[in-house]
């Protein structure tokens, strides 16, 4: 147990800033805290699906989770049911075996309602495109409020389209 | 064990098998193509009983799959031996593609034949099961996505609705209910779905369906240029895209007959222990927290990130994604790159060597993870399961060291292996390969050999062949590749070693509680991207 205590001491607080891009002086998370606390009473629920994904967009959606981003000190935290959530966050493109699955879960969130296309996938069908198997980008199957590009967008891209979108909505 | 008896990697030889069945005149050998140790062509009627007796004979079976080539559905499987890996072919008429199963005999082989009905239409007699496992309502049972004439776009415009009506079969008896999970799961994870059945709170019976995030990468392959395959191959399971990108290069090179440089396929083997290393220290994270142990998740995510941030900064991508090209890689490491991360290799080896027996002796911990999900040597043999999987369950199978590619053919690997099977140990072969991983990519790093980082592949100027067979972070990953004289991909078909672990989840969850089944999930941690694909 004293090893776990003093592991936990050394390794201290990681917590970081974000580092701002475009506007230098200002800090994107504390805008986002912002943000929420006007629109959203302090919390922003997010829903996500992966809809036919490759999973590595899943895998820097839990490293925004990490120590390092933490994103719930912003007051945005993943819920398990659409009833609860605000927002709806789609990874890959939409598999056709997964359209009924996307279309019922977006309606199961409570309105006003957000939708984020997260990944080049989800955003404009990626590698995988429209096929047999694919309807292709998710704005083929719901309607999407932004799209954060990249493959996976890194956890830093992903705060700041979540951010973007809450600016201007 | 029973009478002492150890059955460390898998006892059959395929030398031996294949003499016998040419003996016998159950199979013609032909000439093995490169990186395989045997090559069988069989008759369609032929097919099951050679799989009955290679199972007697104790090899592992591997893979199998289809590839349409008008008038004939052309069937391959591979097995794997001590001694390396065997290909059987055969070939069934597309009007009348009948062939006899193989999974009476290899319970791993189920799925994959299921999936050759749902995809090419053959019908295997003597399956066990008859129901389709990738189609669900996308497409119509007599429509065969992967046959020539079935377009790419399919043949519906019309919404696709849920897979409400697959068959599980129902269960009765007093106090026996069901819970249906997904395919939208509580986490941040992907979709599937999970059917219990359950008395109180223990798991009588859990079945899988899977195939929810099947997008066509096979069908979507055809056409492709060497450049965009090796991209699709990279986005199969996008936690393992080095090591499906590497298996896609590789029966790509073996089929041109192109040699990458030996500092290129050192580059790719740092790739793959820096993938392993990334996924096991974030799944070794997410059992604990599984458990509620959340020091270890806090801990194995900040090693994770760094990792990852190495990733970025030396590699250029976090995921290292599109690092392996065909031909070689599209990164290098300057001398002071190199000494950055043998620093950072250091740190890491600390600090699992500080961590690692934290989380194996802390009591309330282990109590949780050990004898939870249990799953036996002789089952993990029965199924073939490979990685650490089967390491913790005694199944040692390690291509890195018994079927050894390059750069590895020159390397010691050690294996970390134990007999219990349970969610601890699996978390221990994890803990333990991270510093076998960290120990290769030391020892890499300071013998990386000069040469070139690519070398070109020109196209063959006539129809060629190969495969590739990758010690993956899951376990044993395949490609196998048909191009034209052009290098435009003909036939892709990658095997994720998911095709082998999904199977031995259903099997370690008997008798498990409920609130436990997370934990055992996520010791396996299949990848659903990777089967489906």
């Amino acid at each position: 147990m004293f090893r776990i205590f003093n592991r936990i001491r050394r390794t201290g607080q990681l917590t970081e800033p974000l580092p701002a891009a475009e506007q230098p002086a200002a800090e994107p998370g504390a805008r986002c805290q912002q943000e929420i606390a006007r629109k959203f009473s302090h919390s922003l629920a997010i829903r996500m699906v992966d809809a036919g994904s490759c999973n590595g967009c899943e895998l820097e959606m839990h490293a925004v989770n990490n120590s390092f981003y933490d994103i719930e000190r912003f007051g945005i935290h993943f819920v398990a049911s659409p009833r609860h959530a605000d927002l709806l966050l789609v990874t890959g493109v939409v598999s056709r075996h997964m359209e009924e699955a996307l279309q019922r879960t977006y309606a199961a969130i409570p309105n006003p309602k957000l939708v984020i296309a997260m990944g080049d996938c989800a955003g404009c069908g990626g590698e995988f495109g429209v096929s047999y198997a694919s309807c292709g980008a998710v704005a083929n199957v719901i309607p999407v409020d932004a799209v954060i590009s990249g493959c996976p967008p890194t956890p830093e891209q992903l705060l700041r389209g979540i951010l973007e979108l809450l600016q201007r909505s | 064990m029973n009478g002492g008896q150890e059955f460390n990697v898998t006892p059959g030889r395929v030398l031996q098998l294949a003499a016998g069945l040419a003996a016998d005149g159950l199979a013609e050998a032909l000439e093995p193509s490169p990186g395989l140790v045997a090559r069988l062509s069989l008759q369609p009627g032929n097919w099951g009983r050679v799989a009955e007796l290679a199972a007697q004979q104790g090899l592992r079976w591997s893979a199998v799959w289809g590839d349409h080539c008008p008038p004939q559905i052309s069937i391959r499987a591979v097995l794997f031996g001590s001694d390396g890996h065997l290909l059987l072919e055969t070939a069934v008429d597309e009007q009348r593609p009948e062939l006899t199963s193989q999974s009476p005999f290899y319970p791993a082989a189920e799925r994959p034949e299921r999936t050759l009905h749902d995809m090419f239409g053959v019908q295997f007699s003597g399956h066990p099961d008859d129901r389709r496992w990738l189609r669900h309502q996308a497409w119509d049972e007599n429509d065969f996505p992967l046959r020539r004439d079935f377009p790419r776009n399919g043949k519906r415009s019309t919404a696709t609705t849920g897979d409400s009506s697959y068959p599980f079969p129902a269960v009765a008896g007093e106090g026996v209910y069901e819970i249906p999970v997904g395919p939208v799961h509580a986490g941040i994870i992907e979709p599937g779905h999970f059917r219990f059945q359950a008395v109180g709170e223990t798991i009588l019976r859990m079945e899988e369906h899977l195939g929810y995030v099947h997008k066509g990468i096979e069908k979507i392959a055809e056409g492709r240029d060497l450049a965009g395959l090796t991209r699709l191959a990279g986005r199969v399971s996008g936690d393992s895209s080095v090591a499906h990108s590497w298996a896609a290069c590789q029966a790509a090179e073996r089929a041109l007959q192109v040699e990458p440089s030996s500092r290129a396929l050192a580059l790719r083997a740092i790739l793959a222990e820096r993938e392993r290393i990334a996924n096991h220290l974030g799944d070794m994270g997410a059992i604990c927290n599984d458990v509620g142990f959340a020091f270890a998740q806090v801990q194995m995510s900040r090693l994770r990130e760094l990792w990852q941030r190495q990733n970025l900064e030396l590699f250029g991508h976090r995921l290292l994604m599109d690092r392996v090209v065909p031909g070689g890689v599209c990164c290098d490491l300057t001398p002071q790159q190199i000494s950055t991360l043998q620093r950072a290799g250091d740190c890491l080896h600390r600090d699992i060597e500080e961590l690692l027996p934290l989380l194996l002796e802390y009591p309330s911990l282990q109590d949780r993870l050990r004898t939870t999900g249990v799953l036996s040597p002789e089952d993990a043999r029965r199924f073939g399961v490979t990685g650490y999987i089967g390491r913790a369950s005694n199944l040692q199978d390690d291509l890195r060291r018994d079927a050894p590619y390059a750069p590895y053919d020159r390397l010691q690997v050690r294996v970390p292996a134990y007999l219990e099977g349970d969610v601890a140990k699996r978390l221990r072969v994890r803990g333990e390969e991270v510093l076998v991983s960290l120990e290769l990519q030391q020892q890499l790093l300071h013998e990386l050999p000069p040469g070139a980082l690519r070398v070109a592949c020109p196209p063959p100027g006539r129809e060629v062949e190969g495969i590739g067979l990758i010690e993956g972070w899951r376990g044993e990953m395949l490609a196998y590749l048909r191009l034209d004289a052009e290098s435009r991909v003909l036939r892709y078909f990658p095997r994720d070693p998911s095709w082998l672990s999904w199977p031995v989840l259903e099997v370690l969850l008997k008798n498990v509680i409920v609130p436990d089944f997370p934990v055992c999930n996520k010791s396996v941690n299949g990848s659903y991207s990777g089967h489906d694909l």
